[in-house]
């Protein structure tokens, strides 16, 4: 696949995730929904390029998410109405109406629920990859990995050898406790001394790109992406406005064809979300 | 003669690695003992997997091989070392077939042990797991119970806590409830008390007590009988309950429960109110046969 299309590809998950989120931000405030949310918009270009990445291998990995994860679920091809469903609380969610925005599941793409314990899918995604021995991927954020048996976890992979990938989606925040605040380490040295092969990027799709595209799945491997949250940690507001938007990046350097590809899709997922609010 | 506990278990594991091609996890397995004994002599490609020794990961990496379908066994050395082993077990394993239909079945194997061995690894600690949905939780001190079990776990999907106690692998024998009606007391026994209220009964019989036994092996959920709750009506004094936890662990919730359901005055006899020490004279020790029978005659006079 040759970069342009990687990057409209990317966009069009991407796009979906954004105008996803803003709905249920829209919901939130109009308290539709009224339970917490966790929204990932500002961040959906970690799982999008992942998962195009990962598409473009044909690969499909088991995947284990936590909070702010609905952008994962979109990005791998979850069914977008049951993801609708779930936070309405309908039982053809997909989490039967249980999960709520923080414990998304998915049988159709292999995407495993979250209890509500940061970091806890980075256990039980290795033991899921160890008993499998399928590829595996580990959504987690920079704060997740601060909990001890995250390390622990990390270390285990390593010793055995699993084919899985750590995903940090490094916004910098715990809540709004900036890791400077919390820890004089990098993830990327832990994990290399685990010998875990380990990379620092951006959320730009090219470097991700260029990152993960060789000797994915071979070993364990772990990418501290470095990316940012647009809306607050959980509910409907933002923390401020000054915050770099990946998503309208993309869109400029794709010009007329990714405003296009936006636009359309925006509209798609309004409809989406108004005709399934309506049957409430 | 029938097989002592420790070969059962033995047995049951070999079969559940070669013929169900399982998993089974945790510490130190294949270093000193090979855990008591219960474990028989493999390794990692035969599906014996050494966990690091970072417990509550370790309840996590166990929950993800559950939830691939491998039935995995995890042996939690002692069952103080459940505060940090439940937490991913109780909250993701228990809670994931409610949550998405997907269930994580697996074995855990948690071996109490008491008798110098202080503050946290001694007694019985399933109260914390007791208390949560999603768990099934027994008993066994027996190999006819303890094959019971196996063979309930393999027609479910659901998480099972085996508490087993260290003292009962070396035994062979089996035990049989007493119930009458119109006794003057029950002894109903849970764990290594089991041993010590048979051999109670023995010495309260003779001073003319007249004593059943109801031996308690499915904790969770708990399924009393008719015929258990027909005897505890017509007792003269109820129920005497003896664990090696606490009073205010699973004891008082079960006898609660038994209560409710008889209207008779069920008595509980656990460990004592205080933290063990390692020597002998400041330790903290189930009730023993003993203890047992002067507490009966406490509640009888």
């Amino acid at each position: 696949m040759n970069i342009k299309k990687f990057q409209i590809q990317t966009l069009k998950k991407a796009s979906l995730c954004r105008h996803f989120e803003n709905e249920v931000f829209k919901r939130t405030q109009n308290k539709t929904i009224k339970f917490p949310v966790y929204l990932s918009a500002g961040q959906e270009y970690v799982s999008a390029s992942i998962a195009q990445i990962i598409q473009n291998h044909r690969i499909k990995p088991l995947l284990f998410g936590q909070h702010r994860g609905h952008s994962i679920y979109l990005s791998f091809g979850g069914n977008v109405k049951k993801l609708v469903d779930e936070l309405l609380g309908k039982k053809t969610g997909c989490s039967y109406g249980m999960g709520g925005s923080l414990s998304i599941h998915s049988k159709e793409i292999k995407m495993f629920g979250h209890d509500g314990f940061m970091g806890s899918n980075a256990c039980i995604g290795a033991g899921a990859c160890f008993s499998s021995k399928k590829p595996t991927i580990v959504f987690i954020g920079d704060a997740a990995v601060e909990e001890d048996y995250v390390l622990a976890s990390l270390s285990w992979v390593a010793k055995k050898d699993l084919p899985i990938l750590f995903v940090v989606e490094d916004n910098n925040l715990a809540i709004l406790t900036k890791k400077t605040d919390r820890r004089d380490w990098n993830i990327l040295d832990v994990a290399k001394s685990f010998k875990i092969k380990s990379f620092e990027t951006k959320d730009n799709p090219k470097e991700i790109l260029k990152t993960l595209s060789k000797n994915i799945f071979k070993g364990p491997q772990l990418i501290n992406i470095h990316t940012n949250r647009l809306y607050w940690h959980s509910g409907a507001g933002k923390d401020g406005d000054k915050v770099f938007d990946r998503l309208k990046n993309e869109i400029k350097i794709l010009g007329r064809t990714g405003q296009l590809i936006d636009d359309k899709i925006k509209k798609s997922v309004e409809k989406l979300w108004k005709k399934n609010s309506e049957k409430l | 003669m029938e097989k002592k506990l420790r070969e059962t278990i033995k047995e049951i594991t070999f079969n559940h690695l070669k013929k169900h091609k399982s998993q089974v996890f945790g510490q130190n397995l294949t270093a000193v003992g090979w855990v008591a004994g219960t474990l028989p002599k493999l390794y990692e490609k035969d599906g014996v997997i050494e966990l690091p020794m970072a417990d509550v990961a370790g309840g996590g990496i166990v929950t993800g091989a559950a939830l691939t379908g491998k039935r995995p066994i995890y042996i939690i050395r002692y069952q103080g070392y459940n505060w940090f082993n439940c937490i991913f077990i109780i909250n993701y394993a228990c809670k994931s077939k409610e949550l998405w239909k997907i269930s994580a079945p697996m074995f855990i194997r948690g071996i109490s042990s008491e008798g110098s061995i202080g503050p946290v690894a001694g007694s019985s600690h399933i109260s914390m797991f007791y208390k949560m949905p999603g768990i099934k939780i027994f008993s066994p001190m027996t190999s006819k119970e303890y094959k019971k079990v196996y063979y309930e776990f393999m027609q479910n999907n659901d998480v099972f806590y085996v508490s087993e106690h260290r003292k009962s692998y070396e035994y062979s024998i089996e035990f049989k409830n007493i119930i009458k009606k119109k006794l003057d007391i029950i002894l109903m026994p849970i764990s290594i008390t089991r041993f010590a209220a048979e051999k109670a009964i023995l010495h309260l019989n003779k001073l003319g007590v007249k004593v059943g036994i109801i031996h308690l092996i499915n904790l969770k959920p708990l399924k009393l009988k008719k015929n258990w709750i027909e005897a505890i009506k017509t007792s003269k004094y109820g129920v005497l309950m003896t664990d090696n936890d606490y009073n205010d662990g699973i004891l008082r919730t079960i006898a609660h429960k038994i209560n409710e359901k008889t209207d008779k005055k069920i008595h509980v006899m656990g460990l004592e109110q205080k933290t063990a020490g390692h020597h002998s004279k400041v330790d903290n020790l189930p009730p023993n046969a003993s203890k047992i029978i002067k507490k009966v005659l406490q509640i009888t006079k």
